[in-house]
């Protein structure tokens, strides 16, 4: 592969160095990784306007991912009766709308958005998360410690959490099938989809795709994919003949990638470890300079006194 | 034990009567009781209290590690934190700032008159470190895994990871800061000696490590600008953090050396009693700067955003309540107080800077967290009593050494050889 320098890469290159290292120059170094050239990641687009909420995804991921069987069965269409998100047993929910012009039901499948630079992965303390250079983000349950931090760092609030169990509980969340695409196989939600509502592809040519849809058709669709931008890009797109704020989306994402959120602190880092001790180190050596000279002070004018 | 190993590497030098282990047991940890009058002391009001909280608290604290973190909070996959963190860690730490704040104050900036306070001080931030750790190891899916970002597996580019070094290299520097101490009431002087020599170095590191992980711990927030609400979210977040912390760790000497002074009139020496008022107003002149500034940076927070308008909303009335009530009127109570040189005026002016931080980290961490959800609730009552329980046992711990270590009445003989 010629793509550049990856996280994984990185990641590995920093588990080989040794601990004091790591604590020194690691995020400046994090940042440069992020200015290198993206990789072509994998993604999916999901067009919304041929959803029929048929739930044929959810049941494939779930048999995919050997997920506990679900409360109400996969063909059960009340559960749109209610707003529901990913949890620790289902990766992928699929949501009812209204399209609030025509009254029709417009379904959104929910899960991770796989950024292209995830929050999720910058804030993990053990990089158990970690962008892949396929695309999908996955996530190692030997290393993970279990703080949470993902979670709410998440601008899409995705990643859940096995609360209620005490010996080993997981982060889970959609991997866009990561064990599968190395098979060489599609992520099962897209193999599943019989509308061809999700299509599978790089990510340049899916963002073509979605442009060339929008073009050919512009009654049908808002000029908008989400995710071409959103928290810097993810690898998850969507297209929609409704705006995606009457469609559940989070619409106040920044369009800068999260990780630069703390770049900033992180590079300050290096510079307070370098500078205080000189900094107060000098300060201690004033003052007790100063008390020194106090003291012979006091002393002389003590001599001339007796003297 | 102890005593066994004091007294080998302790022959030939005359620290403690040499009728032996018991004897020094007696002395050292019953108080020169006899067990059985000892175990009667402790029958009292306050520990039946304590000892009550306790032995409802420990049994949530086992339903927690027996059903997992869902059985005793109402943690969800959009509120992953709660009360464990926003208290014993975002609100434990910055509380427990003493250490590093009174240690730069009387070692490196060299004000002598400050040494009665100092190792009152660093006892509290040693105390609060190691507490904070304790939340973590109730809060983290899998506490036996706390060693993991120290030793097996690194997440360099994460603001947590900072923290996470940091409270570990912190909480073992605060406890050899602590050890002259130690050392001065085991009575083994020439250890003493040794440890107090690292003094300097010490407290350059403390400072180190204390500036960058209580500002990480604001920046970990820099990660949330659309959870935390926008009054609070700020990209100064990590100087907002750093400054109150400081400002919180002079109090929390303030108003612990009061209750000490106060409750255990066992444990004053002269020194102590003489200087603590004047030491006390001399504190309070110090936090009145550091509330000023920090009211200063609060503001250029809000002109930074552009949130005027927010003032005006519900939250809004709530920002200005934690900002006037418990920032700029501690302040000017501090100036008052220090003017009219009213010792009481700057410890009820203490108390409400350590409220007011209290509630600013919790305001960051849990109540704005996810503000504009429609349904959330913060934290439930086992949650709760699991915190109370801890901070007892907190409590407890910090009054056991006090009682016993030349903490607060300086040791006569090691005065000032630093």
């Amino acid at each position: 592969m010629d793509r550049p320098i990856s996280r994984r890469g990185f990641l590995k290159g920093v588990l080989g160095s040794a601990v004091g290292g790591s604590l020194l120059g690691r995020p400046v170094q994090a940042m440069a990784a992020n200015l290198a050239k993206r990789p072509d990641h994998y993604g999916i687009l999901s067009d919304l306007t041929r959803c029929i909420g048929c739930r044929r995804c959810e049941a494939a991921c779930n048999k995919a991912n050997n997920l506990p069987p679900p409360e109400v069965p996969f063909d059960d269409k009340s559960v749109f009766e209610k707003e529901r998100r990913p949890d620790a047993g289902a990766y992928t929910v699929v949501n009812r709308y209204e399209d609030p012009k025509t009254g029709q039901p417009v379904y959104v499948k929910r899960q991770c958005m796989h950024c292209e630079e995830p929050a999720c992965v910058s804030a993990c303390i053990v990089g158990a998360l970690k962008k892949t250079p396929e695309g999908p983000v996955i996530w190692d349950g030997d290393v993970c410690i279990g703080c949470r931090y993902c979670m709410s760092a998440c601008p899409f609030s995705i990643p859940a959490f096995e609360y209620f169990n005490p010996t080993s509980p997981r982060i889970q969340k959609c991997f866009m099938c990561y064990q599968r695409l190395s098979e060489g196989e599609l992520p099962a939600c897209v193999a599943e989809c019989p509308t061809e509502a999700l299509t599978f592809g790089r990510r340049s040519e899916l963002l073509e795709l979605a442009h060339e849809r929008i073009r050919k058709d512009p009654d049908k669709y808002i000029d908008h994919i989400y995710g071409e931008h959103e928290a810097g890009g993810t690898d998850w797109l969507y297209i929609s003949g409704v705006p995606f704020e009457e469609l559940g989306f989070p619409t106040d994402l920044l369009t800068t990638p999260y990780p630069e959120l703390t770049h900033g602190f992180l590079s300050f880092v290096p510079i307070v470890l370098v500078a205080w001790p000189a900094l107060f180190g000098g300060i201690y050596l004033m003052s007790k300079g100063r008390e020194k000279e106090s003291e012979t002070e006091t002393i002389g004018e003590n001599e001339r006194e007796e003297s | 034990m102890e005593g066994s190993d004091t007294t080998q590497s302790l022959a030939g030098e005359k620290v403690f009567p040499r009728a032996g282990l018991r004897e020094w047991v007696k002395e050292k940890i019953f108080l020169g009781m006899s067990p059985r009058e000892y175990a009667r002391s402790l029958v009292t009001p306050f520990n039946i209290v304590a000892a009550l909280i306790i032995l409802a608290g420990l049994p949530l604290i086992g339903l927690r590690f027996a059903r997992g973190l869902g059985a005793v909070t109402n943690a969800s996959n959009v509120q992953p934190w709660g009360l464990f963190l926003a208290w014993g860690l975002f609100s434990g730490v910055p509380l427990s700032a003493s250490g590093f704040v009174l240690g730069m104050v009387v070692y490196l900036f060299g004000l002598k008159r400050y040494h009665p306070v100092v190792n009152n001080a660093i006892l509290i931030g040693f105390v609060g470190y190691f507490f904070a750790v304790v939340f973590l190891l109730i809060d983290l899916g899998r506490p036996w895994r706390i060693y993991y970002p120290i030793m097996i597996s690194f997440g360099p580019a994460s603001v947590l990871f900072l923290v996470g070094w940091h409270v570990f290299l912190y909480l073992s520097c605060q406890f050899l800061e602590f050890c002259p101490t130690i050392f001065g009431w085991a009575g083994t002087e020439r250890l003493r000696r040794r440890a107090q020599a690292m003094t300097i170095g010490l407290t350059i590191f403390g400072v180190i490590l204390s500036t960058l992980h209580q500002s990480a711990l604001g920046a970990m927030f820099l990660l949330m600008p659309g959870k935390v609400h926008p009054l609070w979210y700020s990209p100064y977040l990590p100087v907002f953090f750093l400054t109150s912390a400081i400002a919180a760790g002079i109090c929390m000497v303030i108003v612990v050396s009061a209750l000490v002074h106060r409750l255990f009139k066992g444990r004053r020496d002269p020194h102590w009693t003489e200087k603590l008022n004047e030491l006390t107003l001399g504190m309070g002149k110090a936090v009145a700067f550091v509330l000023f500034t920090y009211f200063g940076l609060k503001i250029i927070g809000i002109a930074h955003g552009n949130h005027w308008d927010l003032l005006g909303t519900s939250w809004g009335y709530w920002f200005l309540t934690e900002l006037l009530a418990f920032v700029l009127l501690p302040c000017l109570l501090f100036v008052i107080a220090v003017q009219k040189k009213n010792v009481a005026l700057v410890r009820f002016g203490a108390l409400l800077t350590i409220i007011g931080v209290i509630i600013n980290r919790l305001n960051v961490s849990l109540i704005t967290f996810d503000w504009n959800l429609p349904h959330r609730e913060l934290f439930n009552w086992k949650e709760f009593m699991i915190v109370v329980t801890i901070v007892t046992i907190e409590i407890l711990v910090y009054r056991w050494i006090i009682k016993r270590m030349p903490v607060t009445p300086e040791h006569p003989e090691y005065k000032v050889d630093y």
